[in-house]
């Protein structure tokens, strides 16, 4: 086995070179260049944990403001329910004020109405009366000839009027 | 692969060559041999590779995704194993893994065809030894640091009655000591008994076929189409020797991070 024949001879070269070349190893390549390209490659997860976060976070806000919307729209529409609601009964209320106003000059009128249409009944009742009374003493003196007093005319008129 | 009048050595793939003489150290001779070129080829193909990752995009290309999944991997790794505290280990595991998956790898490439010689360098006790001295030495730095002599407190399992300390104690030792040699013989041993399997068979075809068509046929064919098979199992021992050892280096750090 040459590994152990030569070992004697050989050993010297065999170490000094692999302590060469390891070494260069070593520092150019485990110091030098492994913490670069571990730091990339950390610094690549890091940026991504960190965008991930980010994107948490805007997630967060974005549901934050949709709430916030939401509220604000149930807000908005629950104040303009309100005043749809209180304008309709303002304006019922006015219809009510002026239906009544209405009806109470309605009402006015008519019982003013009704008041001229009993003084004229009265009034063409008085007449009839008078005419009947005048009739009825006419009837009288010209039938019987006695003379009847106005007042008693007219009172039995009257009495007559009433049975119809 | 030597042939030495007909005769195929599996073994000569492990043989370490001298292409520069290079320079002696304390009585060694520092010379650039053919696995010193292929640590500097296996850690040059590492680093671009890396250098596809280095883009620093956002949103990350194919490669680059390549490169973070090695990356996240480890990362992982060492979070699950060790916990947060594991992560300032993550540079040195994570060059650990890339150096012998690349190393592995590489070893396995089939550049046979164009006349080079493949060496796999995970394949030498020498160069595993070191790696597994370096995270064993991690490991008792560390251990030693945190802890001060309380380390030691990770021999002795939780609830031992008190007559076995002394027992356990001499068994976690044996256990903890033979780490760094368990680690180290692994590796070496996964991918030597791999590589000597794929010459041995490789050796058949070509013997067979010399012997004459009918030997070819019936002993060449079937043993390509077990080297087939072998190559994707051994590229997979690639992948999972070199976890094996990130995974146990990072249980190891625990021990020595955590106690427990």
């Amino acid at each position: 086995m040459p590994q152990i024949d030569q070992i004697a001879l050989t050993y010297g070269s065999q170490i000094f070179w692999v302590l060469l070349t390891f070494g260069f190893t070593f520092i150019v390549i485990g110091l030098g260049m492994f913490p670069k390209i571990q730091g990339t490659v950390d610094a690549r997860d890091k940026r991504i944990a960190d965008d991930l976060e980010a994107a948490r976070t805007a997630n967060v806000t974005a549901d934050k403001l949709e709430e916030s919307y939401r509220v604000k729209m149930e807000n908005d529409r629950s104040d303009a329910q309100a005043l749809v609601e209180a304008s309709k009964a303002k304006a019922n209320a006015a219809a009510e004020k002026r239906k009544n106003k209405a009806n109470a000059d309605i009402a006015a009128k008519v019982a003013t109405a009704e008041a001229d249409i009993r003084a004229r009944a009265g009034e063409a009742l008085k007449e009839i009366e008078t005419v009947s009374a005048e009739v009825a003493q006419d009837m009288v003196a010209k039938i019987s000839g006695a003379k009847v007093t106005k007042a008693a005319a007219l009172k039995e008129a009257k009495a007559a009027l009433k049975h119809g | 692969m030597a042939t030495e009048e007909g005769k195929i050595d599996p073994m000569h793939q492990f043989e370490v060559q001298t292409i520069l003489e290079g320079f002696a150290l304390g009585g060694q001779q520092i010379a650039l041999t053919n696995s010193a070129v292929w640590m500097l080829v296996a850690v040059a193909g590492l680093w671009a590779f890396m250098l596809g990752g280095m883009k620093r995009e956002l949103v990350p290309g194919r490669w680059q995704m390549m490169v973070e999944g090695f990356t996240g991997f480890i990362d992982n790794m060492m979070e699950a194993n060790i916990g947060p505290a594991g992560r300032k280990y993550a540079p040195y595991v994570f060059s650990l893994f890339m150096f012998i998956l690349f190393s592995n790898i590489f070893g396995l490439l089939p550049v046979g065809v164009l006349g080079l010689h493949p060496f796999t360098v995970t394949s030498h006790l020498t160069v595993t030894g070191v790696l597994a001295i370096m995270s064993f030495s991690i490991v008792l730095i560390v251990g030693f640091a945190k802890h001060k002599l309380h380390f030691f407190s990770l021999f002795i399992p939780d609830g031992t009655p008190l007559p076995m300390i002394p027992f356990i104690f001499i068994v976690e030792l044996l256990s903890f000591l033979v780490r760094p040699f368990s680690l180290a013989l692994r590796l070496f041993v996964a991918m030597t008994a791999g590589h000597i399997l794929l010459k041995v068979l490789a050796g058949f075809v070509i013997n067979s076929s010399n012997a004459g068509a009918g030997y070819g046929v019936l002993v060449g064919i079937p043993s390509f189409a077990l080297m087939i098979g072998i190559s994707a199992l051994e590229l997979l021992v690639a992948v999972v020797q070199a976890y094996v050892f990130a995974l146990l280096t990072s249980l190891y750090i625990n021990d020595a991070e955590n106690l427990h």
